[in-house]
């Protein structure tokens, strides 16, 4: 079958449909999850704890079998496709004592690349190099991946995606316990992605992030409550339903004003 | 050269005895064996589970001693089978969650640890003199079936760790990567779990099944100490390895003490040596 070029701009980079994933009785399962994301877009996955956030993206990258729905890349099932997913777990999903070096946690990205019983040759080194220069790690390319800070390891993660030629890429919670110069740079590598027309879905508790920086808002908790641009996401209903007496929103002259308590967005 | 020669005597007069040659050479296989393979235990935590295949191979060992009356390929043959048959029985304990992975390693360890002691029980003559070979090593006993079998198990367990370098190393670094690369993890980690129970089987002679943990946990936990890449942890461990064996069993000859504790005391001394070194460096 022949598939012109143009064509390819109109099937969705990611597409979910009826998704349910998670072991029963788990708080954190999800069900129906329902939505598209075009090639390029940048979505801001937000939720209360354990609103199945992580659930979402496990299930998409295939660390949790989903119970129900389909999820296809480029319009390719997910299990089978070719396209790459890349993924950037959390923090403490990740032995930071491992011995490897920034540039070896990069090199793993290329594995299928180099192919069974071959070992990398001088010039995936020299890609790995580069991809670390694009992401502004290349100085600290022999650092032991513990000694990096949090936003340097977040970066080097986003450099081992791109080494998988992933055009889909999910971060789970990639801003927590980082301070705001490391979020400034995490966001500079985003719009680096986008550029470079990646489809990127992060999830975050950081409101005043999601609203201004993404293209389009998921507001999730156990199933899918609202997706869109900010102002179709962030109503009052909305927010009520997600984080329920937690939070109360005000509404003022077209300005919305939202107050959560300690642990009503994080 | 008149002051090199007490040294040249010490280091050779015990290697006038052919069982001394045969000890030596077994050590080196079995350190740089477990110094590689243990690599992957420690940086996967799993030394629980390395104490219990050691342990879990012993009903194999055990009938194959009783059928064929001492050492030779049947010890071998059964003791894999024991081996790989115990890390699935795990692994089918754990599937999907039912039970969590310590507590199946526990249940199943004992059971064929016991299962082992009591077939050997059945044979008096096993069970006064041999089981004590069997738990603690029989250096000075290896014959050369042995040494030809340990030779086997360690040119296929180096050399499947050097072709699958990268995607034992991704399993074992981050399973969401594997996932995402597509690569069989599963099929990987049974892999792996049988190239444990190799050099385990290859060890038995040297050290035993209850002395095993050491040689796979203590030079891999040294190197890990002192490198910040996987396959130079490997090559610093596999040369700690080597190099207690070594020691060890001169140590034995000239303290007369069992060559299985003495390598693991010499290991586990290189260690300490290790460790306080890394400290002062640190500071």
């Amino acid at each position: 079958m022949l598939v012109q070029p143009e064509s390819n701009s109109t099937i969705p980079a990611l597409k979910v449909v009826d998704l349910a994933a998670g072991y029963p009785g788990d708080r954190r399962a999800i069900s129906q999850v329902h939505f598209e994301v075009n090639r390029g877009e940048r979505i801001a996955v937000i939720g209360p704890n354990g609103a199945g956030k992580s659930t979402l993206f496990k299930s998409i990258v295939g660390l949790i079998p989903f119970t129900q729905g389909h999820v296809s890349i480029h319009g390719e099932d997910c299990r089978t496709s070719h396209n790459m997913v890349g993924y950037v777990p959390q923090h403490n999903e990740i032995d930071w004592n491992f011995p490897a070096t920034v540039s070896d946690v990069v090199m793993m990205g290329r594995a299928r690349q180099i192919g069974w019983l071959r070992m990398p040759k001088r010039a995936d080194w020299e890609k790995v190099e580069a991809l670390l220069t694009q992401v502004g790690m290349a100085h600290l390319a022999d650092r032991q991946i513990g000694q990096l800070s949090g936003g340097q390891k977040r970066r080097v993660f986003i450099a081992r995606a791109l080494a998988q030629n992933a055009d889909v890429l999910l971060l789970d919670e990639p801003f927590n316990g980082v301070d705001v110069a490391a979020q400034d740079e995490i966001m500079q590598t985003l719009d680096m992605l986008q550029a470079r027309q990646v489809t990127v879905l992060l999830a975050t508790h950081d409101m005043e992030l999601a609203l201004s920086k993404f293209d389009r808002l998921m507001l999730i908790k156990g199933q899918m409550i609202a997706y869109g641009t900010p102002d179709e996401v962030f109503t009052p209903t909305h927010l009520k339903t997600a984080y329920g007496g937690r939070v109360r929103v005000f509404e003022d002259a077209g300005q919305m004003m939202v107050l959560a308590d300690e642990h009503g967005c994080c | 050269m008149e002051a090199l020669q007490p040294i040249l005597d010490f280091l050779l007069t015990p290697m006038s005895y052919q069982f001394m040659q045969r000890a030596l050479l077994g050590g080196i296989i079995v350190g740089l064996i477990c110094g590689v393979i243990g690599c992957f235990v420690v940086i996967r935590s799993m030394s629980f589970f390395g104490d219990a295949l050691a342990h879990a191979v012993l009903p194999g060992v055990a009938i194959a001693y009783i059928l064929t009356g001492g050492a030779g390929i049947g010890l071998f043959i059964g003791g894999l089978i024991a081996g790989v048959g115990s890390a699935l029985g795990i692994g089918w304990l754990t599937r999907e969650n039912r039970l969590k992975e310590d507590t199946a390693i526990g249940i199943v360890f004992v059971t064929m640890f016991a299962l082992g002691i009591a077939i050997i029980s059945q044979d008096e003559r096993a069970y006064g003199r041999d089981l004590v070979h069997i738990l603690f090593g029989n250096i000075l006993g290896i014959v050369d079936t042995d040494l030809v079998i340990m030779v086997l198990c360690g040119v296929i367990v180096v050399g499947s760790i050097v072709l699958f370098y990268k995607e034992l190393m991704i399993i074992s670094f981050d399973q969401s990567l594997a996932r995402t690369l597509k690569l069989p993890s599963e099929g990987l980690r049974l892999f792996l779990l049988i190239l444990i129970a190799l050099t385990i089987i290859a060890s038995l002679q040297v050290v035993g099944t209850t002395l095993m943990l050491a040689m796979l946990v203590v030079p891999a936990a040294a190197a890990h100490l002192i490198t910040h890449r996987l396959h130079h942890m490997i090559l610093v461990a596999s040369l700690i390895g080597i190099i207690s064996c070594v020691i060890g069993i001169y140590v034995s000859y000239y303290l007369d003490i069992a060559a299985g504790p003495s390598i693991v005391l010499t290991v586990s001394s290189l260690f300490v040596m290790v460790f306080i070194g890394a400290r002062l460096r640190a500071v």
